[in-house]
């Protein structure tokens, strides 16, 4: 399977991308939250290095697919590797942005003490977190251009400025492999702006960002490769090809309508 | 009041009062930022049975069999509510009020049938111990303290309470991080590797350990509302973790001395004869602590309702 999706790949990408090599491979992942499945026997192989989107209608199974592969939600059958490697080991490698409205803001603490439980792999259980842990948590919200917030109590921020602190929790896991659930809901433009650059600049040094990806206008410009799913897999693969009108409309059938996806001017399909 | 009077008399009420309080408040903090607070409620509840049955079996009412029977409650209720949360596909506070209600009335009625008319076993000292019993008649001033023949002589309950204290904020110190953790963010929790299931249930155990050697010495209404109200008071008053325990640690001691203090020397103010319960009046002093600290608590602004950026 995977030599035939190398066979039509844009080529840009010249390492093999199995499951050896890849950050994240998923195989025949079903997850089920009563009779009705919300993943139905999923493979997705992401590729290290890439930016990929997950793009599908609500209740496609999107936030379900990472939460899954994260080990949060126990799948019926499947297996989850990441670096080749069973997950349970390699968990320091990856970091996840859940989605922030899955969180009650009003909890007691400050925004440097979010960013610190980033760095809950590294001080373990009862390691205090001295100067440079502080130092590094300080950094990371200098990278989401948060700094001047560090001593506020979290419910004082807006949504995009929470959306930031919960993407420097995540640079404070000095992980290879990111995971973001929605990292762009409900966040003003200059977050968008700012979360993208982090993103892009991950990329850049090599690190492996999949998000779950709800606004297909902004699918080419910010990532690189798509992930279709509606409970099945739809398409994976290069924006330029999978991002196609026959995969959108097979991902999300009726409710999204010719007219909007001729308006995405794809490249391709 | 000279030591001679206060040492045997009120000391040790007022230590158990404090120990009590404070080993409930703690895993209180968590339980009131998980929104599980009831789960105090429940325990409470649900140990009358068990320790009914404890007493039919053995036919004593020695501190031992008691604890096993209310801990084997604790444990019958959690996994019944799981169980009909489950089965019934209803949310869990559904499942507990069902299965706590129940369970107490079992106990209740158990009380009623069995012949436990020569023993100090009834609903009223369920629900409301006797703190104002646990006196240290071997003591005789503030020198007894340092005397060994007269420590034996200290109330079981004591010991018993404060090594309860003890293990409750050893455990919470040692897993402060990933408590704070999985508490504000199970997903990110389990997306780092804490077991944040395991994590829950052990909050609930050690929060039943504290209910169930509370109930011992002071009843149940003490411990529903030390489980609540100190923390939820602690949390007005400031916007950090760490701060919040640390009052609701001052509140429940605050509580506890002068709820004791209130019921033995309230009514005489007032023109009373009699002492209430001590008990139902450190209850209500955390009460009226909670109200002070929502009309005039610093941090009672909810802020972190979600909002758009």
């Amino acid at each position: 399977m995977t030599h035939l999706e190398l066979a039509t790949d844009d080529g840009h990408t010249l390492r093999q991308s199995t499951v050896e090599t890849s950050p994240l491979a998923i195989r025949g992942l079903t997850v089920s939250y009563g009779e009705k499945p919300a993943v139905f026997s999923v493979d997705a192989t992401f590729r290290d290095g890439s930016m990929t989107a997950i793009i599908g209608p609500n209740g496609a199974g999107k936030s379900t697919l990472l939460k899954a592969a994260l080990g949060v939600i126990r799948p019926l059958s499947g297996t989850v590797t990441v670096y080749g490697k069973p997950l349970a080991g390699q968990r320091q490698r990856i970091a996840y942005v859940p989605q922030r409205a899955s969180v009650d803001w009003d909890f007691p603490t400050r925004v440097v003490d979010v960013v610190l439980m980033g760095l809950y792999r590294q001080l373990g259980l009862l390691g205090r977190a001295g100067a440079t842990h502080r130092a590094k948590a300080l950094a990371c919200l200098e990278r989401v251009g948060m700094a001047d917030f560090a001593n506020r109590q979290i419910g004082q921020l807006s949504g995009g400025q929470q959306q930031r602190v919960f993407l420097a929790r995540a640079l404070a896991q000095d992980a290879d492999l990111y995971l973001l659930d929605e990292p762009f809901a409900g966040v003003d433009a200059a977050t968008e702006k700012a979360i993208i650059d982090v993103l892009k600049t991950l990329k850049a040094e090599g690190k492996t960002v999949v998000a779950v990806h709800h606004d297909l206008a902004t699918v080419a410009e910010y990532f690189d490769r798509v992930f279709l799913i509606n409970v099945r897999k739809v398409a994976e693969g290069p924006v330029g090809e999978a991002f196609n009108a026959e995969n959108l409309q097979k991902a999300y059938g009726g409710r999204l309508a010719m007219a909007q996806i001729e308006n995405l001017q794809l490249t391709a399909g | 009041m000279s030591g001679a009077e206060f040492v045997p008399l009120s000391l040790t009420p007022i230590l158990i009062g404090i120990f009590t309080a404070v080993a409930c408040a703690l895993p209180g903090n968590f339980l009131v930022l998980r929104k599980q607070a009831l789960i105090g409620d429940a325990i409470s509840h649900v140990v009358l049975p068990g320790i009914v049955v404890a007493f039919l079996v053995t036919g004593t009412v020695a501190a031992w069999p008691m604890m096993v029977g209310a801990a084997v409650a604790a444990v019958v209720a959690v996994v019944l509510i799981e169980a009909i949360r489950r089965l019934g596909r209803i949310e869990t506070g559904a499942a507990m009020g069902v299965v706590f209600t129940s369970m107490f009335a079992g106990g209740v009625l158990l009380l009623e049938r069995s012949d436990t008319s020569t023993v100090h076993l009834d609903v009223e000292h369920a629900l409301m111990g006797n703190l104002e019993s646990l006196i240290w008649l071997d003591a005789d001033g503030w020198h007894s303290l340092l005397d060994p023949v007269a420590l034996a002589g200290l109330p079981p309950e004591l010991p018993r309470i404060f090594v309860t204290m003890v293990a409750v904020a050893v455990l919470i110190w040692v897993f402060w991080r990933p408590l704070k953790i999985s508490t504000f963010d199970e997903g990110f929790a389990q997306g780092v590797g804490i077991r944040t299931g395991a994590l829950g249930m052990a909050l609930v155990i050690v929060s039943a350990v504290a209910a169930v050697a509370a109930f011992d010495a002071v009843g149940s209404i003490i411990v529903i509302a030390m489980f609540i109200c100190p923390p939820a008071a602690a949390r007005l008053m400031t916007n950090r973790l760490e701060m919040q325990v640390a009052w609701s640690v001052v509140f429940a001691v605050i509580s506890a001395v002068l709820g004791y203090v209130f019921a033995g020397y309230g009514p005489l103010w007032f023109g009373g004869v009699n002492a209430v319960s001590a008990a139902g009046m450190i209850a209500t002093t955390s009460g009226v602590i909670l109200l002070v600290t929502v009309l005039f608590g610093p941090c009672r602004s909810r802020t972190g309702a979600p909002s758009e950026g």
